[in-house]
């Protein structure tokens, strides 16, 4: 596994402009919100922390940054910067591919964002982009294996060790079934048609290599794909 | 991706995202580009920020069409009509880059005076045979070549087996040495002339009638297309699946490749086509197929009865005196027979070639479904994140299919639909799935998400990404990676010490992959490196796909591929940041082949190696380096020059001259004319759709002649004209996706952020056909077919414009397909609606145009939904038969033969058999798929004809079955 420091950083703050606004604010010594009833720089201070005071004297105008960020907001710290690592990654869903930055602390993935530094990219996400780490961290999400047995009307679990053993069993049972050594005319086929295979299109090239490999090696020649459909 | 690799060479997308922003003008058709890939869409907006103009043509106003300077509404179906008729004004107005098309594609070229056009038969080709549904190509070669056609049971078996599909990674094979030529164009046998009366039909005036698209509109973009496509400026052209989901989706690509090539804006800088592929490795997935047709890169399954031993398979792959990298494909397959089973392939056993699966027919995933539902061919289902259930064409085949089989195993993040089909499918409310009388085994395994595992996606510009692994997967997830390698091991422990030689390809596959950590995962790093290839007298990995040999020295797993791996640096994990490098970024990931970024490059100079202009220059041939540079990797020999003339008799890539720039095409050029590669005809002709409630204009011929149709009683055709019964179906339906979800909706709807983004299925409809139908916006509203009938929520919008076609108001349904019973956010499957009429070439459903009816409130439940679709059965005269004409001039000729022997005739997966009799009548079926106990179901019970009221018929059947089961 290959990981980035956390260290690095510069480059996702300047993706966002929140996070960058939050930075400067951070740095400039400007005080934000607050009320402190102290005379002369008291008051000063105290202005300052309207935001319509700061819309209007500092580098945010309209108000989408810098110029709103409340006392709370300001002792919020991003997940980005509190992860104990970064994986660069990329976007499982359209083929577009973005580059993504996943955020990992305590081995758990708490955030993940566009890469800036991905040419075609550069930073952005999508909805669904944006919304990767709840496919990871979701509620729906299963870790165990469920087996329906034939007729039944409710799942059952099963360990993996079993339901690796019972598959195997099937798929040498179903291929010698379903086995074909030649046509009528004689040429050889040297195939099963007992099984079939429907593969989506968030396998890597890896798996599919090995997948086409394995299922060459025992004769199923019914694997297929989304690229299909 | 046969339309893009006969044309040019290879399937896939010719260049780069980021360069579209270099385009002047950008024609987006087929594709909802800024709402389905919404960040690759920043380039066209990038584009557009430095003045180029933006064109979206689409049935229904998007994101995309607000952003574009100009939107064109069209009839979903006819694009062939929309660009065939700029292509003509090119050809009569001899706009054509006329440099680039004599110096770079096959327009000079002579066809056999045997041709005939479309324009001679009234819409078929030369060549038809209407009982085996497929074409003798033979008439279509090169005056001189006629005898390297193919028959039509050449054609019929590359059909099924889809040859064109070989084309991702490189053109057709024709004899090119003795091909005529006249430069002039004025022989009236050039592809040019050929073109030229081909296209004339094809008028402004037929736009408006078919397409329903206003002449002043159409010569609106046809000036914008053809006068940004010159020595100084490019138009791109992108598509997606608006195109390729299609029952003629491969004619509308060559459409666009012919269009782009006589415009001379393939290979150049923000020209060419961007295909934009659905899914993150959908590029991947055919490049390293799981495809039954396909070994890695392209190379063919082995065919029984062709490819009887390694010599002839190779030589059929490279053709004779063929030119191009094709000419080592001796190489390719050697290398990968080493990397599928090492040092057991040796030169004395072929490299074990004789112990690869043979195909022999269509094998593809909606025969298999056929064949599911027959049932006692096909037991056991591996569904690997794929959900048929509700992703794919006629969801009731899907699920009726699997509750026929002997057992499933799903590998999916969340609980899928196409696991949970025996207890809460549609067919479980309607009784033709009873879960006790199931007896299908389903394993349901927890995989692995993207950050859970390491390995490459290849994305929409054939760029391979490493992702790194970020976590471990939870509990008992694991990637396919470890199930695929587990369960070879554990096959193969079984198995050890088999004498059976069926067993031996499994014993002696290569499968010694090391595994790592607690969990015992194979590395994916060391299945990426058999991948690239290695040089087995050193062990070092090879740099590139030239350094393979044909005589066991080296292995490769996928030719195209290799380089991935050079320098012994995994190129794909590369990450420089794109604001450090050039556009084209070539240190941020790898692309095949070669790392080249922009296909065809060389076709950026002139003949004689210079940019066609300064502004748009890529790479040219520098005379004192003597070689060609530039700011891509040429696609091209480095040290070929401009002025090298092949020698006599040469051969392969000797045979590429200094000016061919497709150097994988056979003879080097762009295909004009396709005179092989593709099944349905070597130009684009517009087809109605299989189903259309309009008569075909352009020609007699009403649909595709060549396409695929599967007669089982699930999946009925709709009338169309000149059948009678269109009129129960008067609208057209279309179907897309939404930027807030995703396909079949196993990665949305299950996530609370995107279903409360996107909360519920929903269609829309324009404001004159809500009035018509008494709609109500918010309101319910269902959608019938012969094949369902699925309810949404009405959305009134004028973004459905009603369209004036044939002297008539044509309304247009949109409904997105991403919902089914599970998840956050449910609904019904808009899919089930489809029917499987496929195209020829590449087996793909027609998902983006059919007939409906649709009706205010909510739909039936329980039987009553199968009692209504069978009233519209009986209104429409829907038959198994119905829509299966294969030629339509022998329908309308009386004397011609009947209905039932065409249908009888091209019928490719057989279903019931039906008399001529009663195909007066209405057949129904009664849908019975529920297994018993110890005995595998056979699907279907026996025909019934209605012929009173319809409402009887049910429940006559009902009766029928009750008492079939009691015994």
């Amino acid at each position: 596994m290959v990981v980035v420091p956390v260290a690095v950083r510069p480059a996702e703050r300047r993706v966002r402009p929140h996070g960058a606004a939050a930075a400067r604010l951070a740095h400039d010594g400007r005080a934000p919100g607050g009320r402190v009833y102290v005379r002369g720089v008291g008051v000063r201070t105290w202005i300052e922390g309207w935001p319509v005071y700061r819309q209007l004297t500092g580098d945010d105008p309209l108000g989408r940054g810098a110029a709103t960020q409340s006392k709370r907001s300001k002792s919020l710290t991003p997940r980005t910067v509190t992860a104990d690592r970064v994986a660069k990654s990329v976007c499982p869903y359209c083929a577009v591919g973005c580059g993504q930055r996943v955020y990992v602390k305590d081995e758990r993935v708490v955030q993940i964002e566009g890469d800036p530094d991905s040419p075609h990219s550069r930073g952005r996400l999508c909805p669904k982009g944006s919304a990767s780490e709840q496919l990871v961290n979701g509620d729906a999400r299963l870790t165990r294996i469920k087996y329906r047995a034939p007729y039944a009307t409710e799942w059952s679990e099963l360990d993996l060790e079993t339901a690796m053993e019972m598959i195997t069993d099937r798929v040498l049972d179903a291929r010698r079934r379903g086995w074909q050594d030649a046509d009528e005319r004689g040429n050889k086929l040297n195939r099963t048609m007992g099984i079939a295979s429907l593969g989506g299109a968030t396998l890597d090239n890896e798996e599919n290599y090995l997948i086409k490999k394995l299922f060459t090696a025992m004769g199923a020649i019914q694997v297929e794909n989304q690229a299909r459909i | 991706m046969p339309g893009l690799g006969a044309s040019f060479g290879r399937g896939g997308a010719t260049g780069d995202l980021q360069d579209l922003s270099n385009a002047d003008v950008i024609v987006i058709e087929g594709s909802n580009m800024a709402e389905c890939h919404p960040v690759g869409f920043q380039w066209v907006m990038e584009a557009k920020a430095r003045g180029a103009k933006v064109i979206h043509v689409d049935p229904r106003f998007t994101r995309t069409s607000a952003l574009a300077d100009t939107y064109v509404p069209i009839r979903s179906g006819t694009d062939i009509v929309f660009l065939g008729a700029i292509v003509n004004r090119v050809l009569t107005q001899e706009r054509d880059f006329r440099e680039y098309v004599l110096a770079y594609t096959n327009a000079s070229w002579i066809v056999s005076e045997d041709f005939q056009d479309t324009e001679d038969l009234d819409g078929l080709f030369s060549g038809f045979d209407a009982e085996k549904r497929s074409y003798d190509t033979s008439s279509w070669q090169y005056e001189g070549s006629e005898h390297h056609g193919d028959d039509e049971e050449d054609t019929a078996r590359a059909q099924e087996s889809e040859s064109g599909h070989q084309l991702g990674a490189g053109g057709a094979a024709v004899e090119h040495r003795d091909i005529r030529r006249d430069p002039t164009l004025q022989h009236p046998r050039t592809v040019w002339q050929i073109l030229k009366r081909h296209f004339s039909r094809y008028t402004p005036e037929m736009v408006a009638e078919v397409c329903g698209v206003p002449t002043d509109v159409f010569d609106e973009v046809a000036e914008a297309w053809i006068s940004n496509s010159n020595r100084e400026r490019t138009t791109a052209l992108v598509y997606s699946v608006g195109w390729t989901q299609r029952g003629t989706g491969v004619q509308y690509i060559r459409t666009g490749a012919i269009l782009q090539l006589l415009l001379g804006n393939m290979g150049r800088p923000g020209g060419g086509i961007m295909a934009l592929r659905g899914h993150a490795s959908i590029q991947g997935s055919t490049d390293i197929p799981t495809l039954y047709n396909l070994l890695p890169g392209y190379l063919p399954m082995p065919h029984a009865e062709k490819h009887a031993d390694l010599a002839t398979y190779v030589d059929q792959i490279r053709g004779q005196g063929q030119k191009g990298f094709w000419g080592n494909a001796e190489s390719y397959v050697v290398s990968l027979l080493k990397a599928y089973f090492g040092d057991r392939a040796t030169a004395e056993n072929d490299y074990m070639f004789d112990a690869l699966p043979r195909i022999d027919g269509d094998h593809g995933t909606y025969g298999q479904v056929m064949d599911m539902l027959e049932g006692g061919k096909i037991f056991g289902y591996f569904l690997l994140g794929q959900n048929p259930a509700v992703g794919s064409a006629n969801g009731r085949a899907q699920r009726l299919g699997m509750a026929n089989l002997d057992w499933v195993v799903v590998r999916d993040l969340v609980e899928i639909e196409s696991a949970t089909f025996w207890k809460d499918a549609p067919e479980v409310e309607t009784g033709e799935i009873v879960p006790e009388e199931c007896r299908t085994e389903v394993f349901l395994m927890p995989a692995a998400s993207h950050v859970e595992k390491e390995g490459t996606f290849t994305q929409t510009q054939r760029m391979l990404q490493w992702r790194e692994k970020a976590v471990n997967p939870p509990g008992d997830a694991t990637s396919e990676l470890w199930f695929f390698y587990h369960l070879g091991r554990r096959m193969r422990e079984k198995l050890a010490g088999s004498t059976d030689p069926r067993d031996r390809p499994l014993l002696d596959v290569a499968w010694d992959y090391p595994v790592h950590g607690e969990e015992q995962e194979p590395s994916s790093e060391d299945v990426l490196k058999e991948i690239n290839g290695y040089d087995l007298t050193t062990g070092e990995l090879l740099p590139g796909y030239t350094a393979m040999r044909p005589d066991g020295t080296t292995s490769g797993g996928c030719w195209i591929y290799s380089g991935v791996y050079a320098d012994g640096v995994n190129q794909a994990a590369r990450r420089k940041p794109g604001r450090e490098q050039s556009l084209h970024a070539h240190e941020w990931g790898w692309a095949w082949p070669m790392n080249r970024r922009m296909l065809y490059n060389r076709a950026s100079a002139d003949p004689d190696g210079k940019p066609w202009s300064e502004r748009k220059a890529l790479v040219w041939w520098d005379e004192a380096a003597g070689r060609w540079t530039g700011d891509d990797v040429p696609d091209f020999e480095v040290t070929k020059p401009p002025s090298y003339r092949p020698p006599e008799g040469a051969t392969g890539v000797e045979a590429i001259a200094g000016d061919d720039p497709f150097i994988m095409q056979s003879d080097g050029k762009g295909w004009l004319y396709a005179p092989k590669g593709v099944v349905d005809g070597p130009l684009p002709a517009h087809y109605e759709p299989a189903e259309s409630p309009f008569r075909n204009t352009v020609y007699t011929q009403q649909q595709n002649p060549a396409r695929e149709i599967y007669t089982n009683h699930l999946n009925e055709v709709h009338p169309s004209p000149p059948e009678r019964g269109s009129e129960v179906f008067p609208y057209v339906w279309t179907t897309s996706r939404m930027t807030e979800h995703h396909t079949a909706g196993g990665m949305s709807r299950f996530l609370p952020y995107l279903a409360e983004l996107q909360p519920a299925l929903f269609m829309e409809v324009s404001p004159e056909l809500a009035a018509e139908r008494g709609l109500t916006h918010m309101g319910w509203a269902h959608v019938v077919t012969a094949r369902a009938v699925v309810e949404a929520r009405v959305m009134v919008t004028d973004r459905l414009a009603p369209l004036r076609v044939q002297d008539r108001v044509v309304h247009q349904i949109w409904l997105p397909y991403h919902w089914g019973q599970g998840g956050l956010t449910t609904g019904d499957v808009v899919n089930d609606l489809v029917h499987l009429t496929l195209d020829p070439n590449v087996h793909i459903q027609e998902f983006k145009a059919g007939t409906c009816d649709v009706r205010p409130g909510r739909r039936p439940r329980g039987r009553a939904v199968l009692e209504l679709i069978d009233e519209y059965r009986v209104r429409g005269g829907v038959t198994m038969s119905t829509g299966t004409v294969a030629v339509t001039a022998e329908f309308l000729d009386p004397d011609g033969r009947s209905r039932a022997e065409q249908a009888d005739d091209g019928a490719v997966a057989a279903g019931e058999g039906h008399d001529d009799e009663d195909l007066d009548k209405v057949v129904s079926v009664e849908h019975d798929i529920r297994s018993r106990p110890g005995q595998p179901q056979q699907h279907g019970a026996a025909l019934r004809v209605l012929e009173e009221s319809p409402r009887s018929g049910p429940r006559d059947g009902r009766d029928r079955h009750d008492e079939g089961r009691q015994g």
